[in-house]
């Protein structure tokens, strides 16, 4: 197996420029956040937070201090209420198991929405099993949830509403103070968790006015490193650990705290918010040159998720009609560009994206999909170079499909 | 989303970028479809058969994944100058030996590949209203894999329309 994906590698030789957008399953890691992480390996702060020497009073102070700058990040009053965990699905486990854990007795259902990431959708099978009814709000054509069905739904049963801030794969920024009003009017105790994963760093978002009770935050998200991220917890509320280990800084997750990933996810926070505006206008410029060049340049192709205002500046999710997906990936790394598709061409019964077929994609416009998320290093030269690639690519595997008729 | 690592070999490259036998054929004898592109993979297959029953040429269309497309090239370039009745005997593995292997989620795309010929055989047949004595009655292995997964995307396809969410 690893024979072959050495061959693999070696039909990408030679390539003339290479562009990275596949930023929503990992993300290259900037230089300056490397950098500013090196030294917690060997020359400070390496030492236990818990013990009582100077390296582990360093990392002690290294930890709070980056506790702090997140809370502010985040726009919350207290370092106590970040949690630092090993990353965005351990952060929505410990969300979902650990808040309903601590509402023992007080219900049994759970509301979600149709197009949560995995790590909320598997964990609430788990829930499912153990007694707990899961009530998945639908969205519409744009991914936006249906706020008169949250409020229908929401009851004295309920224990606890999880909803994605930013939808992960169609950019959909969801009116999530609104679903928080809707919850709380509904059930002032019914507790609300929104995955701020891909909002952060990229729409404005202050936790403390937004007010939710939990809230998850991944590193490699913001362009930091793998393995950690943060489950905001506001004072007050209870969280159960759902692993077991040696307790250290983190009251809610065992084990030796990973100095160095807090530092590196810090540094990238604080490169994401120190031109927060530029970035952000930046990324948008970038998004709308894609959406419009590929919807420009090529026939027969749909945006995922709606236009303009309302959608996470980094993100286009486009369905290329009469075109697998899969093949495209392959076809586009080729050529140098890296995407990801919602083709699930991967099971033997293939389901395609959840997201995509929940806002009402047909099966073949989700298999023909492909998520790109611009980053604000990404140039002009970049673009152009995609908007190069990406009508050629299409037209090679639609060649492939030729006659043959895809429709339902 | 796809997250079942893919370490397709050369071979399957090397087909997924120059597929044989690619496309259309005007003048094919008979034409067979297999898959849906509910389930992301369909394969439309054209022979060319002589009077002396021999496969003169094969061609197919793919809308598929890389192994599709490279398990469908295959299978044309294998059965050209068969005999329809050595045809017949293809099955997924040899087809999947052929291509140097795939993974095992992708087992199914050379099963899909070998039902269209299948199909096509036996189209042909039925078209003429001749039944030779090697060809079975109750269908072949691949045949019933290809029926089998166009049958579970429609069933999926109803349960997953709109009018029919939790809420």
């Amino acid at each position: 197996m690893v024979e072959n994906v050495r061959e693999l590698l070696k039909a990408h030789e030679r390539l003339e420029h290479e562009v990275y957008l596949d930023n929503e399953n990992s993300t290259i890691v900037p230089k300056e956040v490397v950098d500013a992480m090196l030294p917690y390996y060997d020359r400070r702060a390496y030492g236990n937070p818990t013990l009582t020497h100077k390296p582990g009073w360093e990392a002690f102070e290294t930890i709070m201090e980056s506790a702090q700058k997140t809370a502010s990040f985040l726009g919350c009053s207290a370092l106590e209420e970040i949690n630092f965990a090993p990353g965005e699905t351990e952060a929505n486990n410990l969300a979902l198991i650990g808040s309903t854990l601590s509402m023992k007795g007080k219900g049994k259902k759970i509301v979600i929405s149709e197009v949560e990431p995995i790590s909320i959708l598997n964990v609430t099978d788990i829930l499912q099993k153990n007694g707990f009814t899961i009530m998945k709000i639908p969205v519409d054509k744009e991914g936006f949830i249906n706020l008169e069905k949250l409020g229908e739904v929401v009851d004295k049963e309920t224990v606890l509403v999880s909803l994605s801030a930013v939808n992960h794969e169609i950019g959909t920024i969801e009116p999530i103070k609104e679903a928080l009003e809707i919850v709380k009017d509904r059930n002032p105790e019914t507790l609300f968790h929104t995955d701020a994963s891909d909002a952060y760093g990229r729409i404005p978002l202050s936790i403390k006015e937004l007010n939710v009770d939990l809230a998850t935050v991944s590193s490699y998200k913001v362009l930091g490193p793998r393995g950690i991220g943060v489950l905001y917890v506001r004072e007050g509320i209870n969280v159960e650990k759902i692993l077991e280990g040696q307790i250290g800084t983190q009251r809610l997750w065992p084990g030796v705290e990973n100095t160095p990933l807090i530092v590196g996810f810090t540094k990238a926070s604080e490169l994401a918010f120190k031109h927060f505006e530029d970035n952000v206008g930046y990324m948008r410029e970038l998004r709308d040159r894609l959406i419009d060049g590929i919807t420009g340049r090529v026939s027969m192709v749909n945006l995922n998720g709606p236009r303009g205002e309302k959608r996470a500046p980094d993100n286009v999710n486009i369905s290329f009609l009469k075109c697998e997906g899969e093949a495209l990936t392959i076809e586009l790394s080729l050529k140098g560009v890296y995407v990801s598709s919602g083709s699930a061409c991967s099971r033997r019964l293939l389901q395609p994206s959840h997201v995509l077929v929940a806002i009402g994609r047909k099966f073949d416009e989700a298999h023909g999909s492909i998520l790109m998320k611009v980053t604000r290093y990404h140039t002009e030269e970049d673009i152009n170079y995609v908007l190069e690639v990406i009508p050629k690519a299409v037209e090679r595997i639609r060649s492939i499909v030729g006659s043959t008729e895809v429709k339902l | 989303m796809s997250r079942a690592p893919l370490p397709y070999n050369p071979k399957v490259l090397e087909l997924f970028r120059n597929p044989k036998n690619l496309g259309k054929m005007d003048d094919a004898t008979v034409t067979a479809v297999a898959g849906n592109p509910l389930c992301g993979d369909m394969i439309t297959f054209y022979l060319k058969i002589n009077e002396q029953e021999v496969i003169e040429r094969a061609s197919f269309e793919s809308y598929g994944c890389a192994a599709n497309i490279a398990t469908s090239s295959i299978v044309t370039e294998m059965v050209k100058g068969m005999t329809i009745e050595e045809a017949w005997k293809v099955s997924w593995k040899n087809v999947t030996e052929a291509v140097g292997g795939l993974p095992s989620v992708k087992f199914h795309c050379g099963i899909l590949a070998v039902g269209a010929l299948k199909r096509a055989i036996r189209k042909y047949y039925k078209e003429r209203s001749v039944s030779p004595e090697w060809l079975q009655r109750e269908q072949s292995f691949e045949e019933k894999q290809a029926l089998e997964e166009e049958e579970l995307a429609k069933v999926l396809s109803k349960k997953m329309k709109p009018e029919e969410k939790q809420c």
